[in-house]
């Protein structure tokens, strides 16, 4: 087995365990951090199945951000949006036989390429040209764009400059999932791709990528509006106990 | 304090450009020992106080899913960045709800995530230093967390819980603000804000009743500590003190009046206000809101109603339940505390109270929305009554209402610039300049439709109006109660 294989397999499992480890990890320290007080922002809904509809829309339409400003709601939601696709699109290299409707987008995934980087460019150039972006930008907040941007266009250059041997690609991945390890073709266009996907892989719990989990976990929207109705209580505010006296009785 | 101009009101609301610290010269005055110890809070910073930063910083992160999860989930998207009044009003960058959260995010990335331990450069992870400190005491007494910037944002982050958590880390270490904690203290020491006590306010109310009973004939009464009333009003001490706030109060009064409702005002709680919110101090929030509990009790009340209170409401709409419940001791009728903007709106639709409009016939109205009632509490039953019961009071007592642009009303309302325990003296550039975006929808407001009477149902919002509307070249008198607007158009019959 070639080196460079065995590299990138490693790279790949560890990759894979950091983030599903890490995010997990997260995941649950969110959940068994008690929220003593209720919070919930309005447009807040009085019923669970309301808020389950308000995370909804937040997740699929960012609707707050939506009300907030049309340019990053346009740009950051395309690039969601996009990338939703490319990851699907991208099913065909660990499904065997290829799923149907996996099949039916591989179209759209393409374009979803260039609408990724669109979106990225716009997001970007926001973070430069506006001051007050600019202004809260940190180093890593560019590195995360510049990350993403060369993800997707080391994704585009193999489709458009130089194809890869796609048909061994897809025998590694299914390799590495079957602990079967088959050799990874030696493109450095793909090489270049893979490691950086790796290295998102890696930062994504470690970084401002938690705000995936974070916004289900969110109080002030998932909360529901009922205080008056039940009584809330977690952490600090489980331990109030009241027995009716008066004062001074 | 040095001299500072009011912002100049264009024609259209402007988004300003950055203009970096032009607000780190505003602090508030910072508490002495003799405010700070009775809280339990150091009076002084205190050795290595550092190291006790960081150690509270990471227990207030335990004991709260909000912090745990905004401090992670910010993506620096700039979405909020326009969004805080206190931005708009002094183009200081450390005023937009994103770099005044990373103020306290940057010292959370710094002792408690891998990547700040290891590449604080990299994402602007800064060490816990007094000049941090510093930054902190200054912006986080710029921020009146009223929750606007939280509404826009994508993952519901709320600079108000971040600040209040920076303010609980300050006094922790002791650095507190003067003006909360010596409120604070008088609260637990007297019963109220004003340190007003008992005999001072019987004195109060027994002159109320006498001029309500010169200007009406009468005998609508006051109640102070009277065991057996069906309703206990806790309403904030300036109803008792000053125009236009005690208005308000001579408004509740009649309403009960005229519905036949017993009610009592006590002294053990003669306060509304719970600024233990303000300084993010659980146990206080906690202290301060039992007495009302304890008073309940000892009178016997069935019902809890509170007065014109922002932040109160928002602490007895949202804290009461769990702070002291359960309410198993109220009328089964009245299981939970209400807005007296619920109260006067019952009795509105129930047709129980008579309202003569003309008496408000010299009035334009348009109603500020407070940010704790639009963003932290409701009324009714309904999404959106603390919205609509008010203005429906409004309109039941005047002929002409108009609102204010939309994007600066309703669960988008712009703060007074007063509340968050920033109400103070000592702030008032920050105070002048943090209305202008609420002066600048009035002022259209002002030219197209003639409003002359600025409504409100907050404490903080009409004296910090009282203060500001003169900057702006508006009558300081053009703030008032909307049950000072109930007061004078309601038709009192004599008993029979």
């Amino acid at each position: 087995m070639p080196a460079l294989t065995v590299l990138y397999a490693l790279l790949f499992y560890v990759a894979a365990a950091t983030l599903v480890g890490g995010v997990a990890w997260k995941s649950w320290v969110y959940a068994r951090t008690p929220q003593p007080l209720k919070i919930p922002i309005p447009p807040a809904p009085t019923t669970r199945r309301g808020v389950v509809l308000r995370v909804l829309l937040e997740v699929t339409l960012f609707r707050a951000l939506f009300r907030s400003n049309k340019w990053i709601w346009l740009f950051g939601w395309l690039f969601h949006v996009a990338l939703l696709a490319v990851l699907l699109r991208h099913l065909r290299y660990f499904t065997e036989p290829v799923w149907a409707w996996v099949a039916l987008i591989q179209p759209f995934g393409l374009y979803a390429g260039f609408a990724m980087l669109a979106g990225l460019a716009g997001l970007w150039a926001r973070r430069v040209l506006v001051d007050r972006v600019r202004y809260i930008s940190a180093p890593s907040d560019h590195l995360m764009l510049a990350l993403l941007v060369a993800i997707a266009a080391s994704g585009l250059a193999m489709k458009y400059v130089a194809q890869t041997d796609i048909v061994a690609l897809k025998a590694f991945f299914l390799g590495l999932m079957a602990f079967d390890w088959k050799p990874l073709p030696a493109d450095p266009a793909l090489l270049v791709h893979l490691a950086l996907v790796a290295a998102l892989m890696f930062v994504f719990p470690v970084s401002k990528l938690l705000h995936a989990p974070g916004v289900f976990f969110s109080p002030s929207l998932n909360q529901v509006d009922d205080a008056r109705e039940r009584r809330h209580a977690a952490g600090w505010s489980a331990k109030i106990v009241h027995v009716n006296r008066a004062r001074g009785g | 304090m040095a001299a500072f101009e009011t912002p100049p009101l264009g024609e259209y609301p402007v988004i300003p450009p950055v203009r970096e610290g032009t607000m780190a010269h505003s602090k508030p005055f910072v508490a002495k020992a003799d405010h700070q110890n009775p809280l339990g809070f150091p009076g002084e910073l205190v050795p290595g106080w550092e190291k006790v930063a960081v150690t509270k910083l990471g227990q207030l992160v335990q004991q709260s899913r909000a912090l745990q999860v905004f401090l992670d989930s910010c993506v620096k998207c700039g979405a909020c960045t326009d969004k805080c009044h206190y931005y708009l009003g002094t183009s200081d960058p450390k005023n937009m709800p994103v770099a005044r959260q990373d103020l306290l995010r940057s010292v959370y990335r710094r002792y408690y995530t891998f990547a700040g331990k290891h590449f604080p450069a990299l994402v602007g992870a800064r060490d816990m230093t007094k000049e941090v400190l510093d930054d902190w005491y200054s912006y986080f007494h710029q921020c009146s967390q009223c929750r606007r910037c939280s509404v826009f944002c994508p993952y519901g982050i709320d600079t108000a819980e971040i600040s209040m958590a920076a303010r609980d880390i300050m006094d922790s270490v002791g650095l507190g603000q003067k003006y909360s904690n010596e409120i604070i203290g008088k609260v637990h020491k007297i019963g109220n804000n004003l340190g007003l006590p008992g005999p001072a306010l019987r004195d109060t109310l027994d002159g109320l009743e006498e001029d309500v009973k010169e200007a009406t004939g009468v005998d609508v009464r006051f109640p102070l500590d009277e065991k057996g009333a069906d309703v206990l009003l806790i309403t904030p001490s300036a109803d008792f003190f000053a125009e236009p706030h005690i208005d308000g109060l001579i408004g509740y009064a009649k309403v009960f009046h005229a519905a036949g409702i017993s009610w009592t005002l006590s002294t053990h709680a003669s306060e509304a206000a719970n600024f233990s919110l303000f300084i993010g101090s659980h146990d206080h929030l906690q202290k301060v809101a039992e007495r009302i509990r304890e008073a309940a009790l000892e009178l016997g009340t069935k019902r809890l109603v509170v007065g014109e209170c922002g932040h109160a409401w928002r602490v007895a709409y949202s804290f009461w339940n769990t702070l002291i419940g359960p309410f198993d001791f109220l009328d089964a009728r009245y299981p939970a505390p209400q807005h007296i903007c619920e109260v006067t709106h019952d009795l509105i639709r129930r047709g129980a109270l008579t309202l003569d409009k003309s008496a408000n016939a010299d009035k334009v109205v348009t109603f500020h929305d407070s940010c704790n009632v639009s963003r932290g509490s409701r009324m009714g039953s309904e999404p959106g009554g603390q919205f609509r019961i008010p203005r429906e009071i409004i309109r039941a007592c005047v002929d002409k209402f108009v609102d204010m642009a939309p994007e600066t009303i309703g669960e988008t309302t712009f703060c007074c610039g007063g509340g968050g325990g920033l109400l103070t003296d000592d702030l008032i550039e920050l105070r002048v300049k943090g209305a202008a975006p609420r002066m600048q929808a009035l002022q259209q407001v002002v030219e197209e439709h003639g409003v002359n009477y600025l409504a409100a149902i907050c404490a903080i919002c009409k004296s910090q109006f009282t203060k500001v509307l003169p900057y702006y070249k508006h009558p300081m008198d053009m703030i008032g109660s909307v049950h000072g607007l109930v007061s004078n158009a309601i038709v009192l019959g004599p008993k029979s």
